[in-house]
């Protein structure tokens, strides 16, 4: 299979760094969107970034890439500043589906992005890499969504970068497509390329990530390797009613009240239920339940923002 | 120019072309004002079909560049493809470069009618300088109206462009006597026509074509208009640039 990845590809001055953001603050008028943040994404790391809405996910990505500019402290993409766009040339970024020029073919797109690197991968090899060669005379606003989600990937590597960065990119895939496209990614980074993946899925960021970034109020919330931070995020909710105020319980990471029910959030269920019994504690129809991933990021957004542990910055 | 200029030329000309009603529409305008303003009124007489003429190519110049920049603009701008393109290893000169080259092509696209068609049906003439003359003409008064459709369609959404775009061109091609022969507008129209934009671009046409004094005070005030509309344009682009993307 052919490379993606451009060979004898030169590191840049930061220590074997593609990426490095340094206590990057960025406002949008009166909003903190990114609180004095510190990241480094290292040469051949695949790299997953969790977290809610608003979290804080794209303005990094948009400082990292060169869109925005950051309100206070350095960014660096390839050992340069991402807003010069010699700093892009190894760069490769997920456009949003939706944002394909309409009227133009998919061959069209492919030449257009193609024609602002200095070596690009040929326009058939890519297209065949990613199952898009019958493709290439349609224009892109009569593709599926799951074909333009495709499209919008194969743009990413078009330049045979050494990083990229892929903005939910299976969302709207069927199965089949996603477990491709997981394929194609894992390809891309076995060859030694830097992977950069936003999701809102917890699975997702399983299935490729070696290394998992939870950002949360603008900040780094988890740094970590997968099975830690599934372990951080793994909450469960166990719902009781009781005609008594409770006790203390250990490993408590949050309580809430609505009306009679008391809703009580806790990365051990089993040991939270043994403890109500050993302390003989009142209860009615008590329910155990997983969170969902939005839930457990605002439980931890809210517990390390309380009280930072080791692994938050 | 820059290979890229010409790639991101392309592509604008594609994305053009390949929705031909508004092409059409911005040739047919001008075309059908021709056809039904100029030709069935000049009659024999070669020195008002050529100012008329003149005045047709003016009012087509002002139509396309305000149209297609202020609208076209505007509604890139609105398209997640726009922050993509700024991912790509290049700075904004190429892409600008190619959408001000597109451009020509659009308008040269949208006068070759009016042109055609004063050949073809009236008793317009024109010697071979004063056709050079002409097209420097048509040049110094493209530029104007392109910085103007340049800023409305960096100044505003698209909706706004278009309405704010349709309210204008009307009264700039009234009041700067496009619809009128030299001398033959109303009163107030005269007294106002030299120091419009379109009355300024006019005058300079006219004296390019055919014996029309030229008028140092509207000349003037064009070249005011000039400034004033790239001091508007460089503001619009600034100010979204700080908006989106800083």
């Amino acid at each position: 299979m052919m490379s993606l990845v451009r060979s004898g590809a030169v590191v840049g001055r930061s220590d074997g760094k593609l990426a490095r953001a340094i206590n990057v603050s960025r406002r949008y008028g009166d909003v903190l969107a990114l609180d004095n943040l510190n990241l480094d994404v290292p040469a051949g790391q695949l790299l997953g970034l969790l977290g809610p809405n608003g979290a804080g996910k794209s303005t990094l990505v948009n400082l990292f890439t060169g869109v925005r500019r950051p309100s206070s402290g350095r960014v660096e993409l390839c050992g340069g500043d991402p807003r010069d766009p010699a700093s892009r040339r190894a760069l490769g970024v997920t456009p949003q589906e939706t944002g394909l020029p309409a009227s133009l073919r998919v061959g069209e797109v492919v030449d257009f992005v193609r024609a602002h690197y200095p070596d690009p991968l040929g326009r058939a090899e890519l297209l065949d890499r990613f199952g898009l060669s019958d493709l290439v005379k349609r224009q892109t606003g009569g593709l599926s969504g799951g074909q333009k989600r495709r499209v919008a990937v194969a743009l990413a590597f078009v330049g045979r970068p050494r990083i990229v960065f892929l903005d939910e990119p299976t969302t709207g895939l069927d199965v089949e497509a996603r477990r491709a496209l997981w394929d194609g990614v894992r390809a891309f980074h076995a060859d030694g390329g830097t992977v950069v993946l936003t999701s809102h899925y917890l699975e997702e960021i399983e299935a490729l990530a070696e290394r998992v970034v939870v950002i949360g109020g603008g900040r780094v919330l988890a740094d970590d390797t997968v099975d830690a931070v599934r372990g951080l995020v793994a909450i469960r909710r166990v719902s009781l009613s009781s005609a008594v105020p409770l006790p203390d319980l250990p490993g408590l990471v949050g309580t809430e009240r609505d009306g009679d029910r008391l809703h009580l959030l806790t990365p051990d269920a089993d040991g939270l239920v043994r403890d109500l019994v050993a302390k003989d504690v009142p209860f009615t129809d008590l329910e155990v339940r997983p969170t969902s991933l939005e839930e457990a990021f605002l439980t931890l957004t809210a517990s390390l923002t309380r009280s930072p542990t080791g692994s938050a910055r | 120019m820059t290979t890229l200029t010409l790639t991101h030329a392309r592509f604008q000309l594609l994305e053009t072309v390949r929705i031909p009603i508004a092409l059409i529409g911005s040739a047919f305008f001008p075309a059908a004002s021709m056809l039904f303003f100029v030709v069935p009124f000049t009659g024999g007489d070669p020195v008002y079909a050529t100012f008329a003429t003149a005045s047709m190519v003016i009012f087509a110049v002002m139509t396309t560049n305000l149209f297609q920049y202020g609208i076209g603009v505007a509604e890139d701008r609105q398209q997640p493809w726009d922050p993509f393109t700024r991912t790509l290893p290049a700075g904004p000169g190429p892409r600008f470069a190619g959408r001000i080259l597109a451009g020509l092509v659009l308008m040269t696209v949208s006068l070759l009618p009016v042109v055609l068609i004063a050949a073809l049906f009236t008793e317009a003439t024109i010697s071979a300088p004063a056709f050079l003359a002409a097209v420097g003409a048509v040049i110094a008064a493209a530029v104007p109206f392109t910085l103007m459709g340049l800023g409305i369609g960096y100044a505003l959404p698209s909706k706004a462009a278009i309405v704010v775009a349709q309210l204008l061109f009307f009264p700039l091609a009234f009041g700067g006597g496009l619809m009128t022969a030299p001398g033959s507008a109303p009163g107030f129209v005269e007294d106002l026509a030299p120091y419009l934009p379109t009355g300024g671009a006019v005058r300079l046409m006219w004296a390019a074509v055919g014996d029309f004094p030229p008028d140092v005070s509207s000349l003037t005030a064009l070249v005011g208009w000039t400034i004033a509309l790239a001091a508007f344009a460089v503001w619009a682009y600034r100010r979204d640039e700080g908006r989106r993307f800083s």
